[in-house]
């Protein structure tokens, strides 16, 4: 899906080749401030690299509208961000952002099962909590169905307990879907029990541990 | 009704004791402000001196085109007072469409206002060229003040917000329309509050001035309701040409969120890496 060639980002990453596989779970780890935030943002062009190109499904990013890559390969920040409105804008939000159809309610209600959320579609969301807006937050994902979902520390507001039952739940979804993954995570443990292919960024540079999980 | 009732400078000194009895009661209450009161009116005295000399002798003169050298001063002078009191560092970017808007926006609406609704050629009578440049520029000054804090103070606070709506797919356009329309809404409200009162609270300016000089009141409402609405107009075309060329110089050509290098001294550096 993703082919980076002689990527540089100032000092932060160097990364002479990599490959990241359609269809699977990427997960990315390593410590703090390695780049690995860089690297989800190069793939969706929130930043360009100084060097290098990168492929997206075989054409190189630079030759795609932004936007429109964008509304293919979602991003989510790490700190969950909230829009004015109900649980059910939000969810809706990516969808309304590509002028896309929204998704019914039966729907939503699907997508909060899977995100463990057992919240009203009319609820303000201003009023939630950090790892309930986290749960909207993944929920967005399932809801846009894109062709790439990029997930930075997407478990980082919810509580130990209930961390791996809802990544868990929400790969689950996305393999449905077809939708692929590539997540940045601080636990290792949960990278090596979910991911089809495994990076791991230290100091710059990406080592690649594939064939973790096949 | 024509007579004039003009006021010796005797009568308007006199005027100045009235401030000068709230100096007093300022100093008696303990509110430290007489400087600011007497600075205040000592350079609106002298600057509406100057003015009255500089509009008798534009009213005397055929010469067009010293009005227009200060309908140019004015425009300079609204650019210059618009950047100096958003009260915050502004980009070069931002800067250069102030300098665009506020003239842009104020002589289409003047050249509208002077030649379509008046006519008569009143465009090329300083009479009318002047004063009503002079209100229509001052509006569209504080409006451009107003939208563009709330639009660049929009942006560097919500940047967060930004970043998320286009990780999701977002144009600029609509990641920043909130901004976009706050900053808007808060740039027309004096416009929109001043219309609401006007009549009720407020009798205007210009009309009291017309009135005062003899000028039949029916007569002064007609001119108050077109300049009012010449004033919205411009306004309104003024902030829309600011808001709309304003949010998009903080995104590249990759529809990247770019806070400009004299934003970032002012904000926590957001490192770029995980």
């Amino acid at each position: 899906m993703f082919a980076l060639h002689h990527v540089q980002v100032g000092t932060i990453l160097d990364i002479p080749q990599l490959r990241i596989p359609a269809g699977k779970v990427t997960c990315i780890v390593g410590r703090s401030g390695a780049g690995k935030s860089t690297l989800l943002k190069l793939l969706n062009r929130m930043i360009s690299p100084d060097r290098g190109d990168i492929l997206f499904q075989d054409t190189s990013i630079s030759q795609i509208d932004p936007v429109e890559l964008r509304r293919q390969v979602v991003m989510l920040p790490q700190t969950p961000v909230m829009f004015d409105g109900t649980v059910r804008d939000n969810l809706l939000v990516g969808l309304r952002f590509s002028d896309r159809p929204d998704v019914d309610d039966a729907s939503l209600k699907r997508i909060l099962e899977v995100v463990d959320l057992r919240k009203n579609l009319d609820q303000d969301a201003s009023s939630l909590s950090g790892g309930e807006k986290q749960r909207v937050a993944l929920g967005r994902i399932l809801a846009m169905q894109p062709v790439a979902a990029l997930l930075d520390e997407p478990s980082s507001a919810l509580d130990a307990g209930t961390e791996r039952v809802v990544i868990e739940r929400l790969i689950a979804a996305a393999r449905e879907r077809g939708i692929t993954i590539i997540m940045v995570t601080h636990s290792r443990s949960l990278a090596e029990q979910t991911a089809d292919h495994l990076i791991e960024v230290d100091n710059g540079r990406c080592v690649e541990l594939t064939g973790v999980q096949p | 009704m024509n007579d004039v009732l003009d006021i010796s400078i005797l009568q308007m000194a006199v005027a100045f004791i009235y401030v000068g009895a709230v100096i007093l009661i300022v100093r008696i209450v303990g509110i430290p402000r007489e400087m600011q009161i007497v600075v205040a009116s000592l350079r609106m005295t002298v600057q509406l001196v100057a003015a009255g000399y500089v509009l008798l002798y534009l009213f005397d003169t055929d010469a067009i085109w010293l009005s227009f050298l200060v309908l140019a001063g004015m425009e300079t002078f609204a650019v210059y007072n618009a950047i100096k009191r958003a009260n915050m560092p502004l980009s070069p970017a931002i800067k250069r469409i102030i300098t665009l808007a506020l003239p842009i926006g104020t002589l289409v609406s003047l050249a509208f206002f002077l030649i379509v609704v008046v006519g008569e050629h009143a465009w090329r009578d300083p009479r009318y060229l002047i004063p009503l440049a002079g209100m229509i520029i001052g509006s569209a000054m504080t409006g451009v003040t107003l939208g563009t804090t709330r639009l660049v103070d929009g942006i560097r606070t919500q940047r967060a917000s930004i970043e998320t709506a286009l990780m999701l797919g977002a144009s600029p356009q609509d990641a920043t329309r909130h901004i976009v329309r706050n900053a808007f809404d808060a740039a027309i409200l004096p416009t929109i509050n001043s219309m609401v009162g006007m009549g009720i609270v407020i009798l205007p300016g210009m009309m009291t001035g017309q009135i005062l000089s003899g000028t039949s009141p029916l007569i002064a409402i007609k001119y108050q309701i077109a300049i009012m609405l010449a004033i919205m107009g411009s306004v309104s075309f003024t902030v829309l040409i600011l808001v709309d060329r304003g949010y998009r110089t903080f995104f590249n050509d990759e529809a990247q969120l770019v806070i400009p290098a004299i934003d970032q001294e002012l904000m926590p550096r957001k490192s770029r890496t995980s």
